[in-house]
């Protein structure tokens, strides 16, 4: 097995279903000679011709409009962002058409698209760099919203939504994207959208988080057990919609606790949802209030200041105790 | 029943004015104020060596990421024909621009140093902030140029944006906007043949960009865009025209980006060296240098005072900035400005915070 980045083990996903199958086009802003801003498509283009690695006119609603028709004729186009912040531009038509046309059709149509795209703070950007704005995408009935945490999970779930019937906004946290290495089997390997992952057991307390936070969190659950003794679960979602409450209901039945970690702001954020399940499902069990460390419901500052901004490892330990010593 | 060419009011024009050798064409000189034009000249050359002072900040780690602007500081040309009530909408690549509508230096630095704080643009003049997302901002120009009109006012909106721009949606309904609505905008398209690593061909079929303004019915001109003489002429016959109840005007001005894209980018990748070549050989800078010596509105001597002077001002800019950061960037900032009023619920996670960084703080001692 290779240890790869995450880009890498994007570029895996993408070359591996491109190579086994036609229909899957890549396109977007820069994603063939230049390989992609942050190089995830690095050599795509090499390989498959420019009729499959596409570079486009810079015009967001322009690539996901054309992802859609794409999708409806049969292919199935991956199609990349440069940042999330700039998906705003094609949100229409992914609320309007992409989330749609299957409900729309009365399922005669279908559209098994793509939608990648960089997300998160902590890499010293620009504005409009850094957001995480999953939930526009999460509240959308329609469409699922992936959110891997690893190189190996990153590629597992981008094989599985190239494959999915219908839409998938593929988030992938830039922050992540070259910090670690990770084996990466050579060998095909998918993870079912919709489902969570246990990534740590413990008794004590869970911790609900997903894509870049979970580092922190994992962090947090290494030093509660360290210096608290304290056996922290963790719950790594991957995906946020559909979202997969059976793991971590039980979980928190276990433990009683819950602390949930995004970077995204708090209100309606997809803690709020988290919460609200645990609420309706598990509430019975619970032996304090449930915390939830997030971004603050601020634009996020420009570099200087987000690390303040976003959970870090202190504030998900100072979290997990005041839960624990409620 | 007949299948005719149906007459249109504009054809696309090129206007060059003065050549490579510093050579102008008579007829076309425009007459600009001897002053205007030195004025012109040191904020080029100050532009240039602002913008080649940032790369070595940034290379340094002590500024983020930036967009360079060299090659493309003919720019001045055109916000030199706006007076302060004017309305400017630059994107990211207006650094020259900005400076000379009011933008101290320092704030330039401040904002790639990921300071809120050097978003801020001057109180006495009407200049929106930079706008990142590519395009999006021509149609803030259109609002802008709106409320003019509406006001009975003689002010107009100068929109700033890329080759690349013309792609977005945004862009076209920009234009579409302002012509319907016949406002005072003048768009201003800095046609530098790449959008990262996308040539100009592959981002439109169009033979000029220039020539997108006859579908909305407006002139269109494509102008030399390393030419100051030339982008100033173009810009003085759209804003007049502006001014003057006549609508809106779109030029397209062809230049080039000598550098990286952003400093996060490798332009090997993409392009090669030899075409950036020809595009320094029509440097903006030497041929306007070149035009002032011969008219004798520079020296030997006075060029070497403007190196030294522009130098200088950085300097100094530099110390000013340094001295704005030497104490860490305050957190709680990041709640000023999200709302005029903070609501209770943002009341409390500032309150939140500053708890955080107290007990940090508390341990740290
Ligand atoms: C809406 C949007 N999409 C994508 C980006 C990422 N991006 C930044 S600059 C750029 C290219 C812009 O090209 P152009 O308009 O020609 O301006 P230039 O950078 O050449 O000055 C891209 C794709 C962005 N900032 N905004």
């Amino acid at each position: 097995m290779a240890k790869m980045t995450m880009v890498q083990a994007i570029n895996l996903a993408l070359t591996q279903e491109m190579e086994k199958d036609d229909s899957v086009v890549v396109l977007g802003e820069d994603v063939g000679v230049d390989g992609g801003v942050f190089r995830v498509t690095d050599g795509l283009i090499g390989k498959f011709g420019p009729e499959r690695v596409i570079d486009t006119p810079l015009a967001e609603s322009g690539i996901a409009g054309i992802s859609i028709g794409m999708a409806v004729y049969g292919l199935k186009p991956v199609c990349e962002m440069q940042f999330s912040g700039f998906d705003y531009l094609a949100f229409h038509q992914l609320e309007s058409h992409a989330a749609r046309l299957r409900w729309r059709s009365q399922g005669r149509f279908r559209v098994p698209m793509v939608m990648r795209a960089p997300y998160g703070g902590g890499v010293r950007a620009l504005e409009h760099h850094s957001e995480s704005r999953e939930a526009y995408w999460a509240h959308t009935p329609g469409l699922k919203m992936v959110i891997p945490s690893s190189p190996r999970n990153a590629r597992a779930l981008l094989v599985s939504a190239i494959r999915d019937p219908d839409p998938v906004v593929f988030y992938e946290p830039k922050a992540v994207y070259r910090a670690f290495r990770e084996e990466v089997p050579e060998a095909e390997e998918t993870i079912p959208i919709g489902r969570s992952q246990l990534v740590r057991e413990g008794r004590d307390v869970t911790l609900i988080s997903y894509g870049a936070t979970m580092h922190p969190v994992l962090e947090a659950a290494s030093l509660l057990k360290e210096r608290d003794g304290v056996e922290a679960e963790v719950v790594d979602l991957l995906t946020v919609s559909p979202l997969d409450d059976s793991l971590f209901t039980q979980s928190v039945k276990k433990t009683g606790r819950a602390v949930l970690v995004h970077e995204a702001p708090r209100s309606f954020g997809p803690g709020a949802e988290i919460v609200a399940r645990l609420v309706e499902k598990s509430f019975l069990y619970l032996e304090a209030p449930i915390a939830r460390v997030t971004g603050f419901d601020v634009i996020i500052p420009l570099y200087q200041r987000e690390r303040e901004y976003m959970p870090g490892t202190e504030r998900i330990l100072r979290a997990a105790r005041e839960t624990l010593s409620f | 029943m007949p299948r005719k060419e149906i007459e249109l009011p504009y054809r696309v024009e090129h206007l060059s004015i003065l050549n490579e050798n510093g050579e102008v064409d008579k007829s076309l000189e425009p007459d600009i104020p001897e002053s205007l034009l030195v004025k012109l000249y040191r904020a080029m050359v100050l532009s240039r060596k602002f913008d080649e002072r940032m790369l070595i900040l940034q290379r340094q780690g002590r500024i983020g990421t930036f967009a360079p602007i060299k090659g493309q500081e003919a720019q001045v040309g055109a916000v030199a024909l706006l007076e302060p009530g004017d309305w400017l909408v630059p994107s990211f690549r207006e650094m020259p621009a900005e400076v000379w509508r009011g933008k101290k230096l320092e704030n330039v630095l401040l904002l790639y140093a990921g300071y809120n704080e050097g978003g801020r643009t001057p109180d006495d003049l009407n200049n929106l902030p930079v706008s990142i997302p590519v395009g999006t901002q021509t149609l803030h120009a259109v609002g802008l140029a709106y409320g003019i009109k509406y006001r009975k006012g003689k002010n107009v909106a100068m929109a700033f944006f890329g080759d690349g721009a013309t792609s977005e949606g945004d862009f076209h309904e920009a234009l579409n906007f302002a012509s319907v609505f016949q406002v005072p905008a003048v768009f201003i398209c800095q046609n530098n043949h790449w959008a990262i690593s996308l040539p100009r061909a592959r981002q439109s079929h169009s033979k000029t960009l220039a020539q997108k303004a006859l579908a909305y019915d407006m002139p269109g001109l494509q102008v030399d865009g390393n030419d100051v003489l030339a982008v100033y002429a173009a810009a003085k016959e759209a804003v007049d025209r502006a001014r003057a109840g006549g609508g809106p005007s779109f030029i397209e001005s062809v230049t080039y980006r000598l550098s990286m894209h952003t400093t996060a980018d490798d332009p090997k990748k993409y392009r090669r060296e030899e075409e950036v070549e020809q595009w320094v050989r029509r440097d903006p800078i030497i041929r306007f240098e070149k035009y002032l010596l011969g008219r004798g509105l520079l020296s030997e001597e006075s060029v070497a005072g403007i190196a030294d002077e522009v130098q200088a001002e950085i300097k100094e800019a530099e110390e000013r900035w340094t001295r704005m950061t030497e104490k860490p960037a305050d957190p709680m900032e990041m709640f000023d400005h999200a709302y005029e009023e903070l609501p209770p619920y943002l009341l409390e996670q500032k309150e939140q915070l500053r708890r955080e960084l107290d007990a940090k703080q508390t341990e740290a001692n």
